[in-house]
């Protein structure tokens, strides 16, 4: 982040959703594949990659605060100035399986 | 003289919110090639510095000379029926301050990025009161710590290695063994495994867990059926409960896990009237852990400024706090704001869809070390010298207290401040002749 919000890690970081290892196999889903994440407000397309063992219980998404989790987020603060960015409920997808060499 | 060596001692870092100021830095002309102390973040931050490249200013795109730009910026200011005026926590209390003013003479609404990160402690502190303590104290006495609602082994890397957990202190000498770390989170995240008790509770169920704690502490009887869906027993929350009441001096350290999620700065009250109710039983305080390297300075500026931390509102010539109404993401997503200031922060990058398109849609300026989404729609841009790195001054650690800036090397560019006072005197330049003008 320090470095450039536009470098490769950083665009990497916060452009992947995690998933718990047992809802990828559930949906049939690897990593890399891209799912839509639909909020009440908007979705998105975005890749998937299986969290950590034990570190996302099911049903639970992780994404890293950036320009893709922000996309998902209201602009109703509800008094306080700040938009709901956490504890979204949101619809997950498969999109398509990315081709493998 | 371009590859002197030298170093900097007790140099501050300003990457996160624990300004750690026992960093060694090493630097060779216009490089930074040690960083002792400093942890896996601090060391990116200082290591892989870069002075960056491009024009200081432009306009539109379009490279401009400071004074062109600084202009531009102070019209683009004096012009707007509703300015608004965001970011500020990424640079020296200095510039906040000068900033505060320009605010004060445009009549502009001034915001930070607190907002959008602890804005709501904010609001519970006003609710509730603060029960707090220097993270000094802490390292010193703490014999309970928990974490609830944050990551501090990713966000915070030495938090607990200077600070919370594994210090040896007056009186905790044994340090980490001395201590019981507990931890609260939706997510097994990487701080649980070096927590001694970890409790994983269920998304948006933290105000129920804390107000069942409180009624434990209280005495209350809890029945089972009412933790139902939050993701602990009743066993569990009576063992923390015991712990809490049983300990010398106990803190809890709040993090966005709570303020950003619904419920927000009820969450927070619910975490601080616990800290407040143990305090019948023994010494036990809530402090929040702040992100930014002076989030918690902008707090302190725009207080002892205007009367309030953040969403303050100086269009009728006296401060006026509301969040919600004068609040960024608010003012953008509604389409009141004409043009704005943004000072060291993303919004282009971070805030919701539609405040971003209003923003792209009106004049405004924006400062900052590097580039981003902002500074590349913005009407007029200035790339700024790096506060700590580059430029000295203050900045408050997420304790409030204040802590000097010990600078490595000079920058090509300038420093925010030194901008913003050339914008401020532009501005009141501008703000007279249109005076003159009326007469």
């Amino acid at each position: 982040m320090n470095e450039s919000k536009f470098s490769k890690e950083y665009l990497e970081e916060t452009g992947v959703v995690q998933i718990c290892p047992e809802d990828m196999t559930r949906l049939g889903l690897t990593a890399g594949d891209l799912v839509c994440i639909r909020s009440e407000q908007r979705s998105i397309e975005i890749p998937c990659v299986a969290a950590k063992e034990k570190e996302l219980p099911s049903g639970l998404l992780f994404m890293a605060y950036g320009d893709w989790s922000s996309r998902l987020m209201g602009s109703d603060t509800h008094g306080t100035g700040m938009p709901n960015s956490k504890g979204t409920d949101v619809y997950l997808s498969k999109v398509c399986a990315i081709k493998k060499d | 003289m371009q590859n002197e060596l030298k170093v900097v001692s007790n140099a501050t870092c300003t990457f996160c919110g624990c300004v750690c100021d026992d960093i060694e830095l090493t630097v060779e002309g216009n490089h930074i090639t040690k960083a002792k102390n400093a942890c896996v973040l601090g060391k990116a931050w200082f290591l892989n510095h870069e002075a960056g490249e491009g024009p200081i200013a432009r306009i539109r795109g379009k490279e401009a000379t400071v004074e062109e730009a600084v202009e531009e910026a102070a019209r683009i200011l004096v012009d707007a029926k509703f300015p608004i005026i965001y970011g500020l926590s990424d640079t020296t209390c200095e510039a906040q301050r000068v900033t505060v003013a320009i605010a004060d003479w445009v009549g502009a609404s001034i915001d930070t990025t607190t907002s959008v990160c602890h804005g709501p402690s904010g609001m519970a502190f006003q609710g509730v009161g603060e029960i707090t303590c220097s993270l000094g104290e802490v390292r010193n006495r703490a014999d309970l710590v928990i974490f609830w609602g944050s990551n501090p082994a990713e966000s915070h890397p030495r938090h607990w290695g200077r600070y919370s957990t594994m210090p040896k202190g007056l009186f905790v000498p044994n340090g980490r063994k001395d201590r019981t770390v507990v931890l609260v989170d939706v997510r097994r995240t990487k701080s649980a495994p070096a927590a001694d008790i970890f409790l994983q509770i269920k998304p948006r169920k933290d105000f129920e867990v804390l107000w069942m704690l409180r009624a434990l502490v209280k005495g209350l009887t809890i029945n089972e059926a009412d933790l139902i869906d939050t993701g602990v027993t009743l066993e569990q929350l009576q063992n923390l409960v015991d712990r809490m009441k049983a300990c010398k001096f106990g803190v809890l350290f709040f993090g966005m896990g709570l303020s950003m999620t619904r419920g927000k700065h009820l969450n927070v009250e619910a975490a601080l009237a616990l800290a407040r109710d143990l305090n019948a039983f023994t010494r036990f305080y809530a402090n929040p852990m702040r992100g930014h390297g002076n989030v918690t300075g902008a707090d302190n500026v725009v207080s002892w400024q205007t009367g309030y931390p953040f969403g303050v509102n100086l269009g009728r010539g006296y401060p006026r706090f509301n969040p919600g109404e004068f609040t960024t993401t608010d003012t953008l997503a509604r389409k009141e704001a004409d043009a704005a200031m943004i000072i060291a922060s993303d919004p282009m990058g971070n805030f919701s869809q539609a405040a971003r398109e209003h923003l792209a849609s009106i004049p405004y300026i924006a400062l900052d070390t590097k580039e981003t989404s902002t500074t590349r729609a913005a009407a007029v841009a200035f790339t700024t010298a790096t506060y700590g790195i580059n430029v000295p001054g203050t900045v408050y650690r997420m304790d409030d207290v204040p802590i000097p800036l010990r600078p490595a090397f000079e920058s090509p560019y300038p420093s925010d401040e030194k901008i913003l006072r050339a914008l401020e005197k532009k501005v009141l330049h501008l703000l007279q002749a249109k005076l003159q003008a009326s007469n």
